[in-house]
């Protein structure tokens, strides 16, 4: 490797020394120190930079607002932090064609409060949208409760440009909901935590903002209850917009089944007196507006105390998200306390807290029997991590599928090398 | 890289062996049935096709492909538009036809699994008694098949609320080019590593054979309402399909017609459609309070935009009778026109009026008529450029309006494919789209399925052959010929 004088100051050739730094210990990503943190401001500038870290051989951390870097495995090396933060411009609000194009740095924030201007929104309910930017959520795949209406970023994605190790700055798809033309590739970049290319500007399918809203919670402490209130919100004709079901504690359990409507008020009004004949046997109040924030607050619970806790995502089949609770419930007597928030897809949020070794045997078996039947458990954070326990789990048989499509687009492994599946 | 070896009799001996004779069409005179897919100005003679009944098979049949270096091509029900399922010269066709079964119907999960033949209709058939539909729905839907919509991303009038075949596969077992079989996504959602589900759908068969989908389904709402508005013309039709979505709403589909389209979807199906210069036909669903409210205002701009009927329709047979006429617009056009070429451009819905004058330029320049059918809500068009054959020249002037129309869409920041697919037909088209590094990068993801370059290897992207070097005339399809088909 070159000298580091020599690296700055090539580095300060490309994007101007003002856009660079060296790096300090809060940059310090899973417990690896970058060297450089390098802040573009254009995709062009961007695609520079990459090239000349691939030729280099610098191990590249892509960064937008820092929020989720400790998610992923630890990185096998980390040279230089690329940050998109002044990448940071809405494009073009077509708001008549309900598009929008966006810089990567854009946080969630600032293009939702654009958004409302028009009445329009990117309907995602994604974690720290005043700090965490487009190109990071997507690369993280973070989406919430309005999944189950709205679909995730992959539904909500149209269009994407990448900047490759190469410098290529590739875009696929179009600024059209409907467009089949060539390969979805925006659908390859949703999730890959950056180690396909870095994600410099993206284009959205938007909803309008609801006319009227309205949520209700129903209250148990019946595991069958809330089981059976949850298959019959999924088998009914309701248009809720989200539905989850907050556990803030399995022993005892206590369980709020938490159901949001949008849309006119006649309609609200006519669906929250059907969800009431849906749930008899549950206590059914207003919901609190801070009730869609639950999932953010594990994530914060965690982040208070990583040493000591454990943030996971379940993925199961709808009508197993509960009993994976009561299995869950069983693993950790004793060893671990749990709160969960879970979503009607089958995602869930899981936060165990207790003692690493504990946190580990709990985590691992848990994930065992998630994945015996076809489920999945990501650790997102890297509290309990080590070579018996990984933050993915299984990929199954395809990822010698997915090592062939790195090795195309990343042959020098320099984007997040270590962090993805399978040590990708 | 083509396959070069010719399908001699040893290797059609071991096909043989895989799929029994019964399997296996080798005689010219019946792979003619093969020789192109719904867009028949394009032919090509298979050496082979092969019917596989099951995964195992469809996987012996590709390595053995792999091995030899030959090319094939997978097909569906053989309804497509753009050539996706037009042989390969010196390759052999591998029809998923007879693996048609439904495996596994999961209702608290909305989940249905399928093998690729299942026919799109049938799967909303098994489900509807439960109050589920499976939502993609093209106008082919009552033949065409699960891999096919697969292939192409399927899309149809309802992608506007619902959205496409990808938004509804959760996983797929796939037999990869080199015979591998791999099991893309899944039952449950966010299988860690990449999204290759994502990627395979709509990669039109080039990425490798899918053996079976597991498919999302969805709960069918309370009630499902339907207006029929006639407009003076698409001018104001446009005006009012942009009111409605800056009215916040979100109907399950808005489509639109042009007078030239309504001629002839009353001709051929009776839809008693008022004579007008442009339909539109909108949608909603949901519980009853809400859809109610809604169309009351749907009512209110579309009388605003100069609408001067409005109809509901009061009954599934009402519904479903207003649904005939535009779904039977393509096969409609045969009434009013010997021959016809349709297109499968994609604007913004803004630029509507727009291209809409700029097509109607075009058609008084060449003398050609074009009818125009839209989703309107997505901006996906379907201008269907009539002409004779017989008249010398206007099959090539056709051919050149209807590609004129793709520049249009694109000059307008839109797509050259909405929903039919690249295929064979526009892949002198995707440069246009799309920049060489752009085209370069999905080549590289191609590269990772499929290094040798043997699955349906000619299509999507452009090969160095010019463009439109085969120009073909409309050939009745042989099926069509002997009245077992018909054209949608």
């Amino acid at each position: 490797m070159p000298p580091t004088s020599s690296l700055e100051q090539q580095l300060a050739a490309l994007v101007g020394s003002q856009a660079m730094r060296l790096a300090t210990s809060a940059d310090n990503v899973s417990g690896i120190q970058p060297q450089f943190v390098v802040a573009p401001e254009s995709d062009q500038q961007l695609a520079a930079a990459l090239t000349f870290a691939n030729e280099s051989g610098l191990a590249v951390i892509p960064c937008g607002g820092a929020t989720k870097l400790d998610w992923g495995n630890p990185p096998k090396r980390a040279d230089l932090v690329l940050s998109t933060a002044r990448l940071d411009r809405i494009l073009e609000h077509v708001w008549a064609d309900l598009t929008v194009t966006v810089e990567a740095g854009c946080t969630l924030q600032s293009l939702q409060q654009m958004l409302a201007q028009h009445g329009q929104r990117l309907a995602l309910d994604a974690l720290w949208p005043a700090r965490a930017t487009i190109g990071g959520v997507l690369s993280t795949n973070d989406s919430g409760v309005l999944r189950i209406r709205f679909g995730a970023l992959r539904d909500l994605l149209i269009g994407i440009t990448l900047a490759l190790p190469d410098g290529t700055l590739a875009r696929s798809g179009g600024k059209v909901v409907k467009n089949v033309a060539g390969y979805d590739l925006p659908k390859l970049a949703t999730g890959a935590l950056g180690t396909l290319g870095i994600i410099t500007c993206a284009v959205f399918r938007l909803h309008p903002l609801p006319r009227t809203t309205s949520a209700v919670t129903c209250s148990t402490n019946r595991l069958s209850d809330a089981s059976h209130l949850l298959a019959a919100l999924l088998d009914s004709t309701l248009a809720y917009s989200a539905v989850q079901v907050r556990v803030p504690a399995f022993d005892p359990p206590e369980f709020f089944v938490d159901v949001l409507f949008e849309g006119t008020e006649q309609g609200i009004a006519n669906q929250i007196g059907h969800l009431q004949s849906l749930a008899s046997s549950a206590t059914v109040l207003e919901a609190d507006h801070h009730v869609w924030n639950a999932r953010e607050s594990l994530h914060s619970q965690y982040l208070t105390d990583p040493s000591s806790s454990v943030l996971l995502k379940m993925s199961t089949c709808p009508s197993d998200a509960l009993a994976a609770i009561a299995t869950l419930t069983d693993l950790a007597k004793s060893r671990a306390s749990c709160s969960a928030v879970l979503q009607a897809t089958g995602l869930g949020t899981i936060l165990l807290r207790g003692a690493r070794n504990e946190l580990h045997h709990v985590a691992k078996a848990f994930r065992e029997k998630l994945q015996s039947s076809g489920g999945s458990l990501v650790a997102l954070g890297n509290s309990i991590l080590d070579a018996d326990f990984d933050a993915w789990g299984s990929t199954g048989d395809a990822l010698p599928l997915m090592r062939a499509i790195k090795t195309q687009l990343d042959p020098q492994n320099i984007l997040n090398p270590g962090r993805f599946v399978g040590g990708i | 890289m083509q396959g070069n070896a010719a399908v001699d009799a040893r290797i059609l001996q071991e096909f043989r062996a895989i799929v029994g004779q019964q399997g296996l069409i080798s005689s010219p005179e019946d792979l003619h049935t093969y020789e192109c897919d719904g867009l028949t100005n394009f032919r090509v003679l298979p050496l082979a096709v092969l019917l596989p009944t099951n995964t195992q098979q469809v996987q012996s049949i590709v390595r053995l492909c792999h091995v030899h270096c030959i090319p094939f091509v997978a097909r569906g029900s053989g309804t497509g538009l753009s050539g996706g399922a037009l042989p390969v010269e010196n390759g052999v066709v591998i029809s998923l036809a007879r693996m048609n079964r439904i495996l596994e119907v999961d209702l608290p999960n909305a989940r249905v699994t399928v093998e690729p033949g299942v026919i799109n209709l049938d799967v909303t058939g098994r489900v509807q008694p439960h109050g589920f539909f499976y939502a993609p729905d093209p106008s082919s839907q009552s033949v065409c098949s699960i891999g096919g919509n697969v292939a192409e991303n399927s899309g149809g009038a309802h992608c506007l609320k619902y959205g496409f075949t990808t938004t509804h596969v959760l996983g797929l077992e796939v037999v990869l080019p080199d015979g591998s079989l791999v099991h893309l996504g899944g039952k449950c959602l966010d299988t860690p590593g990449y999204d290759l589900a994502g990627v395979f759908v709509g990669s039109e068969g080039t990425l490798g054979i899918a053996t079976k989908i597991i498919l999302r389904i969805v709960k069918r709402p309370e009630c499902t309402r339907t207006l029929l508005a006639a407009f003076p013309g698409t001018n104001e039709a446009s005006a009012a399909v942009s009111d409605i979505i800056a009215a916040g709403m979100l109907p399950a589909a808005i489509e639109m017609m042009d007078n030239l389209a309504i001629q002839a979807a009353e001709a051929a199906v009776h839809a008693n459609y008022p004579d007008c210069g442009a339909l539109l036909l909108v949608e909603l669903d949901g519980p009853i309070a809400e859809v109610e409210a809604l169309m009351s205002h749907v009512d209110e701009l579309c009388r605003k935009n100069g609408a001067w009927e409005i109809r509901v329709a009061q009954s599934d047979s009402q519904r479903a009778l207003v649904w005939k006429g535009r779904k039977a617009a393509f096969a409609a056009m045969g009434r009013i026109s010997p021959n016809y070429i349709v297109q499968d451009g994609v604007i913004p819905r803004t630029a509507l009026p727009q291209l809409m004058n700029e097509i109607a330029h075009l058609s008084r320049e060449t003398g050609l008529r074009v009818a125009n059918v839209f989703h309107a809500g997505d901006g996906n068009l379907h201008p269907l450029v009539l002409y004779d054959r017989h008249i010398p020249g206007q099959e090539k002037a056709a051919e050149a309006l209807s590609f004129q129309i793709l520049q249009l869409c694109l000059a307008a920041g839109g797509s050259i494919t909405g929903e039919h697919g690249v295929g064979e037909e526009k892949k002198c088209m995707m440069p246009k789209m799309f920049s060489e590094p752009d085209l370069a990068t999905m080549q590289r993801v191609r590269a990772a399925f499929d290094p040798l370059q043997l699955c349906n290897p000619t299509k999507v992207f452009p090969t160095p052959r010019l463009c439109g070097e085969k120009p073909g005339e409309y050939v009745p399809h042989p099926l069509e010929s002997t009245g077992l088909a018909e054209r949608f």
